[in-house]
């Protein structure tokens, strides 16, 4: 899945863009682009785990803040390193609803080579647009 | 945008951009640097204080010190101060996701020769025993009752657990636990990322580092003493880090709850959705500094915790106890914080919110809230530099109410966390840092990368420049020796 990390954008932080031809790609690849910053290798993730998601609001920028933070979460709260490849986000009576399964397993130093703990999510030049060839975010993640 | 050309000389270490630069400012914005510092500044440091300063009941100037660099909201190194009488707002992007983020310095009686010839096997047993790297957890037991209660009371829990001593609290600001925190402002959310934290240093620029104070680094003997460092070649340790996932959570749900009323509510206009806030003086307002409070006190548990398992290993490495090996606190101090504090506002005392976002309090000698042994000498500040290059001990100055007796938090960052990357290489770096004598464990050998020296502003300047400003006065340089990376 597409995505590249900004050198010159977010000195502290870490700055990434991520697309797809669609709305849910452009999803999971900003998934990976957030679990990627805490481990070096994605393809170490073995999908032993699946955890459901189920998100709701009204803007559908938001719903992409809420998605990334869930991989925050889950990473200290259940000290899991996951994946989210498949995404389906509809029409719902709050806005858009997004239905999705993360897929990945407990973190574990001694195979997963680590880099960074994400600490947040910003909204700062947060963005989630659609262009003719698809969709894209842009991403600033605190660590 | 700002008007082009529209920051002024006010003197060699001051800068100032005028209200007129950008529509909706409300005072003045001040930047204090060299004019080195200056000019190497990220182009969005002076965007983003000039934001600072539209902020409603900000008081003075807003302010960036001289390690300032790209935050979010406000500039890392970003100081503002609200009047709360006066509508003054409270925003967590003027503290940052790592509320109270800060540094604890510990001194030891052992000189560099005593230490030299175990330093790796201390280095070894620290990294063992003080867990650090992404999603580390900690050897404190708690159920999320306990831990609700644990962030009401801060280190002194820690102390009562037998995990420190009495004068710790002391030498800690707020000593330890800041009143008014309220567990239940905090949401079940943030409870479920930290509670199993404590103790933990987490990773990115946290550390823990062996250091020595060398002779020729002493820049003030007296006031060294007075903070006890009294030997040649003494040997200290200091660590940096925060509240771990609980605050970061805390900051991410109160950010998103003022964003909700910012606009509708209080007619605040939303200029960068990072810079959300709500009147101090508001339920979210209130809401929100309670559960901040309670982010500080997590945080100064942490470092507390941290401090237990360092005088373990010292202890056990050395085979002389903690206190035989006379490893006193130095001081404690938070870099993300806001607090109420009393400062002479055009000749009258004024309650402030001072939010410091990557700044650390610097208060002057005979100020209240210094702890009563260092009461004459001002405040110790903590200033760590980058893994390769130092770190300082400094104190606070009478002239520091320029700056709500703030200054700098460490050397701040030149180049951006991708670029570090490619240009050097963990392994590499740690074979050429061994080679100048400091030996490193970390938790990921690319997220050391990221924190080459070089990636860093040069901290003797940053630092001297605070002392020029008349920020903050240097008393000791120290020197790494041994470095525990996350």
């Amino acid at each position: 899945m597409p995505y590249e990390y900004l050198e010159d954008v977010a000195t502290a932080d870490i700055a990434f863009r991520a697309w797809a031809p669609d709305l849910a790609g452009t999803f999971t690849a900003a998934a990976d682009a957030t679990a990627n910053v805490m481990i070096d290798d994605l393809a170490t993730i073995r999908p032993t785990i699946r955890w459901p998601l189920h998100l709701e609001n009204d803007s559908l920028e938001m719903l992409l803040f809420d998605f990334l933070n869930e991989i925050v979460y889950l990473k200290d709260a259940e000290r899991l390193v996951v994946r989210i490849p498949e995404v389906e986000i509809t029409p719902g009576p709050a806005g858009h609803v997004l239905v999705a399964t993360a897929v990945g397993e407990t973190l574990d130093p001694a195979r997963h080579a680590t880099r960074v703990d994400v600490k947040a999510v910003t909204l700062y030049r947060f963005e989630l647009r659609q262009l003719d060839s698809g969709w894209e975010a842009t991403v600033i993640l605190d660590v | 945008m700002l008007a082009p050309n529209c920051v002024r000389k006010i003197s060699e270490t001051i800068w100032e951009i005028p209200t007129t630069a950008k529509h909706g400012m409300r005072v003045p914005a001040r930047i204090f640097a060299t004019e080195k510092l200056l000019r190497d500044m990220d182009p969005t440091v002076l965007e983003q204080v000039t934001n600072v300063a539209t902020l409603p009941g900000i008081t003075g100037y807003a302010l960036c010190m001289p390690d300032g660099h790209f935050g979010y909201g406000f500039p890392i190194g970003g100081v503002a101060a609200m009047d709360v009488a006066a509508g003054g707002v409270i925003s967590p992007g003027g503290i940052g996701f790592d509320i109270n983020c800060g540094m604890r310095l510990v001194r030891t009686n052992l000189t560099y020769a005593e230490v030299a010839p175990r330093l790796g096997k201390l280095v070894d047993r620290l990294f063992q025993r003080v867990p650090a790297g992404v999603g580390c957890h900690g050897f404190v037991r708690l159920t999320k009752p306990e831990f609700r209660r644990v962030v009401e009371q801060g280190a002194r829990w820690c102390v009562r657990q037998e995990m420190g001593w009495q004068e710790d609290l002391e030498l800690t600001e707020e000593s330890g636990c800041i009143a008014g925190a309220e567990a239940g402002t905090v949401s079940e959310r943030a409870v479920e990322r930290g509670y199993d934290q404590i103790g933990t240093l987490g990773s990115g620029n946290h550390y823990l580092e062996i250091q020595v104070a060398r002779p020729e680094h002493v820049f003030d003997a007296e006031t060294a003493r007075t903070f006890g460092i009294t030997i040649p070649e003494q040997v200290v340790v200091m660590f940096h880090c925060g509240s771990r996932g609980f605050g970061h959570q805390v900051a991410t749900d109160y950010l998103q709850s003022f964003l909700r009323v910012m606009e509708s509510k209080y007619r605040i206009p939303i200029r960068d959705r990072e810079l959300a806030c709500a009147p101090f003086d508001s339920p979210e307002g209130r809401d929100y500094f309670a559960a901040m409070k309670c982010a500080l006190n997590m945080s100064f548990a942490n470092r507390q915790v941290i401090l237990h398992r360092v005088r373990e290993v010292f202890a056990e490495v050395f085979g002389r106890s903690p206190r035989d090996l006379d490893m006193h606190m130095v001081y404690d101090i938070s870099h993300n914080t806001a607090k109420l504090e009393t400062h002479e506002v055009e000749g009258e005392a004024r309650q402030l919110l001072v939010h410091r976002k990557g700044a650390t309090r610097a208060f002057g000698p005979g100020m209240e809230g210094v702890p009563e042994r260092y009461r004459t000498v001002g405040q110790p500040v903590i200033i760590g530099g980058s893994m390769e290059s130092g770190s300082y001990l400094l104190c606070g100055v009478r002239t520091g109410g320029q700056s709500f007796f703030s200054t700098a938090h460490g050397s701040g960052r030149t180049m951006s966390r991708a670029r570090a990357r490619k240009q050097w290489r963990g392994e590499q770096l740690l074979r050429d840092m061994a080679a100048r004598g400091i030996v490193v464990r970390t938790a990921s050998k690319s997220g050391l990368a990221e924190e080459a020296g070089g990636a860093y502003k040069d901290i003797d300047t940053v630092v001297r420049a605070t002392e020029k400003a008349g920020l903050s006065k240097r008393v000791v340089r120290f020197t790494p020796i041994g470095n525990v990376k996350g």
